[in-house]
């Protein structure tokens, strides 16, 4: 494919003597060999494997075994739950990025306010909130000044809502990244988008969500996907550090990705890890598509490149 | 950002409780941060005593005490595998963002949709194989391995968002070039690059960010103690060290310190950067 001559630079116009192709191909090739090795070589490896144990061929079975294990099923479970942040983290980016649009006074420093969690180490993060959810941590404290006794409760420790406690602890954390980029599009936006509702003297958040909202859609979409994967296949530090390893209580905060890990490096059976991998691939494939195809249905044509 | 600054200015009501969420949402995010900086400065008494107040001395046992075993190592092999794998990172992508964006050959939309896909491969699916390869070729934990890992997972994300970049520089400005008979290479090196400061700081601070608080593939890969990261290397401290809090946050605070150095640097560029490459040019 990349072979093939194409005589006119449409670029500059310029004819060429060697063709677009190979021309691009050398500046392409030191990133292309990196990516062959880390993902080319890699995904082929872990789909042969998941199909052989002890190097011969089983078929499904590696597959049979891991989808019928309560454990992968829970962990799958729980990344789905997770999902359910995600349109309150977008929402929240939205209403902070364009509450920092319309803020001038102290408006850097919010700004650096809101988004320092973005760029603390997430094991930074997951200890010192593991700190504040303690039993007799900052919040429970808190809510006993105020005199909320009766919401405290053991954040981490309780299984009914553990994974709830660490959900709200990535969201704290990723919310950030999604003002940077949302705010950077509103900035980018012509003014006279803003001007002409001005003058009709419509209501702050009403003008944003009508207004702002459409015209910056295509980066609301970007960082939805991007929090979405996330919230399937990246939320491994989060848990392994708040839970020591373990997703604990019992499997309460068992995710995919630490079922994975466990399976291959604590239970030495990398082929049935291989197998959950496959799983969580296609769950992200599945998941990117069908968000493209609901986003492709309700606002036709606004996300493309 | 002075451009648009008019904005839309509800009543004074509203400005208020604009104030009021951002006040709360400010304290939210900073919270935890002021919460390890006092909590380092305590010794483990005054921290059972008052855990958030400020201290009533300075005490510097925790960092002391934090400061020994293998931290220096650690910390230079955070250093080294940021540094290497964010240089490396940038520099291919930006050389192959610039075969995307200024060769119109055959397939380029295929070959490019297919580079920015990859960054939907959850890392932990690349773990086994690239293990085994590890184990294969003796490069457990070498910090080398790692670097490379690391830059083909940074590699579509900054791919995307140079090429998107480099493809919004008008072309009047690089026609005048090949007029003057610059080589592409002539016309990367001394047009393109000078004018994509802000986007390539952006996407360094970007990946420097990634690769440093990276946890996963830093536990799998570097097992013997000496070649530890940071990251993996505190995160041992909460077990190690849970009746010594301080000590605790005094690791932490030693391990974010170099990252709010990079923010507060690429802050100013953050959204030039970010407006210019992956927000814009859709």
């Amino acid at each position: 494919m990349l072979k093939q001559a194409s005589t006119v630079g449409a670029r500059n116009g310029r004819p060429r003597t060697i063709s677009a192709g190979q021309q691009a191909l050398k500046w392409i090739s030191p990133a292309g060999i990196v990516l062959i090795f880390v993902f080319g070589y890699s995904l082929i490896s872990l789909f042969t494997q998941s199909f052989r144990y002890d190097g011969k061929w089983v078929a499904f079975e590696n597959f049979t075994l891991v989808l019928t294990d309560p454990l992968f099923q829970t962990a799958l479970k729980h990344n789905f739950y997770l999902l359910f942040t995600v349109p309150v983290m977008v929402f929240l980016a939205f209403l902070l990025a364009v509450t920092l649009f319309e803020t001038r006074r102290g408006m850097s420093f919010y700004r650096a306010a809101v988004f320092l969690p973005y760029v603390l180490p997430i094991p930074v993060v997951a200890v010192v909130f593991g700190q504040i959810y303690q039993l007799r941590g900052a919040l429970n404290i808190f809510l006993t000044a105020i005199g909320l006794d009766g919401f405290a409760q053991d954040w981490l420790g309780e299984p009914k809502i553990a994974l709830g406690t660490m959900a709200s602890v990535i969201l704290w954390k990723e919310v950030g990244f999604g003002v940077i980029l949302l705010l950077a599009h509103i900035i980018s936006l012509p003014s006279e988008v803003f001007e002409a509702s001005r003058i009709d003297g419509a209501g702050f958040f009403r003008v944003h969500w009508s207004i702002t909202r459409p015209q910056i859609m295509n980066t609301i979409v970007f960082f939805s996907v991007i929090e979405a994967i996330t919230m399937v296949s990246w939320v491994f530090n989060y848990v392994y550090v708040m839970s020591n390893g373990l997703g604990g209580p019992g499997d309460s905060t068992l995710v995919s990705e630490l079922y994975i890990y466990r399976s291959a490096f604590s239970n030495k059976a990398p082929e049935l890890a291989a197998a959950a991998a496959v799983c969580l691939f296609l769950c992200t494939l599945l998941l990117v598509v069908a968000f493209f195809r609901i986003q492709r249905r309700s606002i036709s044509g606004t996300f493309g490149r | 950002m002075s451009i648009t600054r008019s904005g839309i200015h509800g009543s004074l009501l509203g400005g208020a409780s604009r104030y009021l969420l951002l006040t709360f949402m400010a304290a939210t995010a900073l919270i935890p941060g002021y919460i390890m900086f006092v909590g380092a400065f305590k010794t483990q008494a005054d921290f059972l005593n008052s855990p958030y107040g400020i201290p009533a001395s300075l005490s510097f046992g925790g960092f002391r005490s934090a400061w020994t075993d293998k931290f220096p190592q650690w910390l230079i092999n955070s250093f080294v595998i940021t540094t290497g794998s964010v240089v490396v990172s940038v520099f291919i992508a930006s050389l192959a963002a610039w075969g995307f964006a200024h060769f119109p050959f055959k397939g380029r939309e295929t070959v490019l949709g297919v580079t920015v896909s990859l960054m939907v491969v959850p890392p932990v699916v690349l773990l086994i194989p690239l293990f085994q390869v590890g184990v294969h070729l003796g490069l457990i934990s070498t910090l080398r391995l790692v670097i490379i890992i690391y830059v083909g997972l940074m590699l579509p994300f900054s791919i995307y968002m140079l090429t998107n970049y480099f493809k919004s520089i008008p072309n009047s400005i690089l026609e005048s070039a090949s007029v003057d008979g610059a080589s592409p290479l002539r016309i990367f090196s001394s047009i393109v690059i000078p004018l994509s400061g802000a986007p390539l700081i952006t996407l360094g601070v970007v990946n420097l960010l990634w690769a440093w608080n990276e946890l996963l593939l830093a536990l799998v890969f570097l097992q013997s103690n000496e070649k530890r990261t940071l990251m993996v290397g505190i995160t041992g401290f909460q077990s190690r060290y849970s009746l010594d809090i301080p000590t605790v946050m005094a690791g932490m605070s030693i391990a974010t310190l170099p990252l709010v150095v990079a923010y507060l640097f690429g802050q100013r560029f953050f959204i030039a950067g970010l407006t210019a490459g992956s927000v814009k040019g859709e």
